[in-house]
């Protein structure tokens, strides 16, 4: 029995893991997601409406930065359009600008990770390393609603 | 017969004739206010162009510096192609050339030095809201930044959008003239909230649905509408569940200097370079346009095609 419920969990997790696999616009709007969370904590922090806390300062730059290093690889071809989707077609025109997009971000999530150690640096570093956010949204995103 | 031919051909005259006297540049009387005496205040002109959003549209595309507004970005809108011309200090390409006076007729009533219709896709339907003050400080502000040489491509518009005098009629019709007026009413940052939103900011122009003319239902202002570049759907400011319901006057500023909204979100699109603008002028007149905003009354905004 107990054998049963493992092998049913693991096919489970191996079934929703294919499935994310094989649905990349819902990959990528769910580490979007994540990365939105991500920022708000940031915003109230560094505006004073939540208590600094280090480690979930440096949370918020790891999430950028395994973002950054999984978007670029959701964006094949056939996933131009469908489910709802906001990436604009400039993705697919110019594919290697917006990889390098990706570096760029993940390279600053880094340096303000290893740059921050209290409220005041962690401010610094999360208004410069957040202007990647707009930046890649102004060309490679469009809102339908 | 005769006489029905005559008749028809009477009519055609007078129609022709009407055509060309109701389309006259003549016709518009905004912009041709006196220039207020006094030095023109380069900060204040400075203000005036970052508020007024004139780099989003007038900078050399593909080049870091917005502070040279040497034109040539292409506006794909669904009346035709528009490139932004050069409005560089150079004398011969650009305004280096013109007078105030000149500069004023163009910002307020749409004209042209050589008395030619500007296209609305120049929000002088916005700028006509905006001291004459203001406007000669915003001149000055443009004499100061770079010369830029080269003239930028005519605009490439199918017909009858390409007649540049139909728009005479359009301006008789919709262009009031009328400069922002203080509510007495309300408090100083509610009126300098309201002037930099409805006059320089021209936020309404993208924050609006339009009807087949090109125009902006009043009651439906800020409520959201197609992206003018058909990318997209550009969202509704008014305090609605379907907008702005909810933030408070610092989230309204905060994503006017950093573009995060209160949601974790950052903003994109065209709104990316309004924010790098709107984040050069003072942060009082961000919390103005927020006071303003919040204080609107809510619309229920449409969502756009999924």
């Amino acid at each position: 029995m107990i054998r049963m419920i493992f092998t049913g969990a693991a096919l489970a997790v191996g079934i929703a893991t294919v499935m994310a696999q094989g649905d990349p616009i819902a990959e990528r709007r769910n580490i979007m997601k994540g990365n939105g969370a991500a920022t708000r904590t940031g915003s109230q922090m560094a505006k004073g409406e939540a208590p600094f806390d280090l480690a979930k300062a440096k949370a918020i730059f790891q999430t950028y930065e395994k973002a950054a290093q999984r978007m670029p690889t959701l964006f094949p071809e056939n996933s131009k359009t469908g489910g709802e989707t906001t990436a604009a077609p400039k993705i697919w025109e110019d594919m290697s600008k917006f990889k390098v997009a990706f570096a760029k971000f993940e390279k600053d999530a880094k340096e303000a990770e290893a740059a921050t150690k209290d409220l005041d640096t962690f401010k610094a570093a999360f208004a410069n390393v957040t202007k990647n956010c707009g930046a890649c949204h102004e060309t490679y995103r469009i809102k339908k609603s | 017969m005769k006489r029905t031919i005559a008749i028809v051909i009477g009519f055609a005259l007078l129609a022709a004739t009407g055509f060309v006297i109701l389309t006259s540049p003549e016709m518009v009387r905004a912009g041709l206010e006196p220039i207020p005496a006094g030095q023109p205040d380069l900060a204040n002109g400075r203000t005036m162009f970052y508020a007024g959003g004139c780099a989003s549209c007038h900078a050399t595309p593909d080049q870091d510096d917005k502070t040279r507004p040497g034109g040539g970005l292409a506006l794909h809108s669904p009346f035709g192609t528009f490139y932004a011309p050069n409005i560089s200090p150079h004398p011969r390409d650009s305004i280096g050339g013109w007078t105030l006076e000149q500069f004023l007729r163009a910002m307020r009533g749409g004209v042209s030095p050589e008395g030619r219709h500007y296209y609305p896709a120049f929000p002088y339907t916005s700028y006509q809201r905006m001291a004459s003050a203001d406007v000669r400080d915003l001149f000055a502000f443009i004499r100061t930044l770079p010369a830029v040489e080269g003239r930028v491509r005519g605009h490439d518009l199918p017909f009858p959008f390409s007649i540049r005098r139909g728009l005479g009629l359009w301006k008789l019709a919709f262009l009031d003239g009328r400069m922002f007026q203080p509510d007495s009413a309300k408090s100083a940052s509610w009126n300098r909230g309201a002037y930099l939103t409805e006059g320089p900011g021209h936020c309404a122009e993208c924050h609006s649905p339009r009807n087949a003319l090109g125009v902006i239902p009043a009651e439906r202002r800020f409520s959201g509408g197609p992206n003018p570049e058909r990318k997209g759907w550009v969202p509704n400011i008014t305090p609605d569940a379907t907008g702005i319901k909810g933030w408070t006057r610092s989230d309204v500023v905060e994503v006017l200097t950093s573009g995060l909204t209160p949601f974790g979100d950052s903003v994109g699109s065209n709104m990316a370079s309004v924010v790098r603008n709107m984040a050069q002028i003072p942060e009082a007149d961000r919390a103005a346009i927020a006071e303003y905003l919040l204080s609107l009354p809510p619309q229920v905004g449409r969502k756009g095609p999924q």
